[in-house]
């Protein structure tokens, strides 16, 4: 099994050469789903070259790269990140709408941004390093 | 360190939120947090997933964000300065004039934050607000995968490919002090404010190590 990294989450899935995976797990793993014209999300479907498709086989990194996203693994294989395409990134700031995350407090209780409309938010970070 | 200021405006729709940029984990922030004795929400963030998100490049960097959930002030030093590059090294003090510019500055910044939610002040509009967001590139978008493959190596036991992805990831995106500084600290408690960190804040030459809020 190989862990994966993804907007979605971190995920376990059986690959080969690469990241190809089967339908399923490529929409576990990034949130679009294999259709004949494309791989979709919604209604936006971006289509695959030819060569990342083999039956219910897709090619996530050559989906993924298309997308504008990286793709990087550790040099043993066994786990990969893929990012945020940086268009994805811009065109979500420049609307203005602050990004929506959620994050555990010190004892684990998960904690949602958008729970907090109505206020006005200071957002900071810190660190102790 | 917003306490204060979350007490004192908490009755008038304010909430803070603190995030910890911290790859070690919860146990390793909870001596901090627990000294500030917050009442406002204090998150961890192992990932840098807040910096990934908001293209942030060091700590502490606050968005401003208003009841409709719109950003109105981009990514910007929190209250802290430049000072600290001229202090004594071997006795690690400032100049009695360093100290009181750097805590006027952090005042400055406080009654920023106050104008803003009692009337509404220095809420940017739009338009400036966006001009005033940096550019996420091909090369920052690598970065942060690169960064959270390198957490997630550490976290399992690699440290030495975990180190090498936290290395490529900052050179590929060599303004964030964030990254450069997490991975110090990986490696060891203390060194993200070793020599090399002095080195680094050297070579910034003319350039701010905090950019002024432009408030």
């Amino acid at each position: 099994m190989t862990v994966i990294l993804a907007p979605t989450g971190e995920h376990k899935v059986s690959v080969q050469d690469g990241l190809w995976m089967s339908a399923a797990d490529a929409a576990k793993v990034t949130g679009w789903t294999l259709k004949p014209e494309g791989m979709c999300l919604a209604e936006r479907c971006v289509p695959l070259p030819t060569a990342a498709v083999k039956g219910d086989r897709v090619d996530v990194a050559a989906f993924w790269t298309k997308l504008g996203g990286p793709v990087v693994a550790a040099e043993n294989g066994e786990v990969w990140a893929l990012g945020a395409p940086a268009d994805e990134r811009n065109t979500a700031l420049e609307g203005l709408e602050a990004p929506d995350f959620t994050l555990p407090d010190v004892d684990g209780t998960p904690r949602t941004l958008s729970q907090l409309r109505g206020k006005k938010v200071f957002l900071a970070t810190w660190a102790s390093w | 360190m917003w306490q204060a200021l979350y007490d004192e405006l908490k009755d008038k729709g304010f909430m803070v939120v603190a995030v910890a940029e911290e790859s070690r984990g919860a146990d390793h922030a909870r001596p901090w947090i627990e000294q500030a004795k917050s009442s406002y929400w204090q998150l961890i963030d192992t990932d840098h997933r807040l910096s990934d998100l908001y293209n942030l490049v060091n700590v502490p960097q606050a968005v401003w964000i208003d009841e409709e959930g719109r950003i109105v002030r981009p990514p910007e030093t929190a209250g802290s300065t430049d000072h600290f590059r001229r202090m004594d090294l071997t006795t690690r003090t400032m100049s009695p004039e360093d100290q009181a510019a750097r805590l006027r500055a952090r005042e400055d910044y406080l009654n920023a934050v106050r104008a803003w939610v009692t009337t509404g002040r220095h809420a940017l509009p739009a338009d400036a607000a966006r001009a005033g967001l940096p550019k996420v590139t091909k090369e920052i978008a690598e970065a942060h995968a690169r960064f959270r493959l390198g957490v997630w190596l550490r976290a399992h036991g690699d440290a030495v490919e975990g180190d090498r992805q936290m290395n490529t990831a900052s050179a590929l995106h060599p303004d964030s002090w964030s990254m450069w500084r997490q991975a110090a600290d990986l490696d060891e408690v203390g060194k993200a404010s070793g020599p090399n960190f002095w080195k680094r804040v050297q070579a910034l030459g003319d350039r701010p190590y905090y950019p002024p809020p432009k408030l």
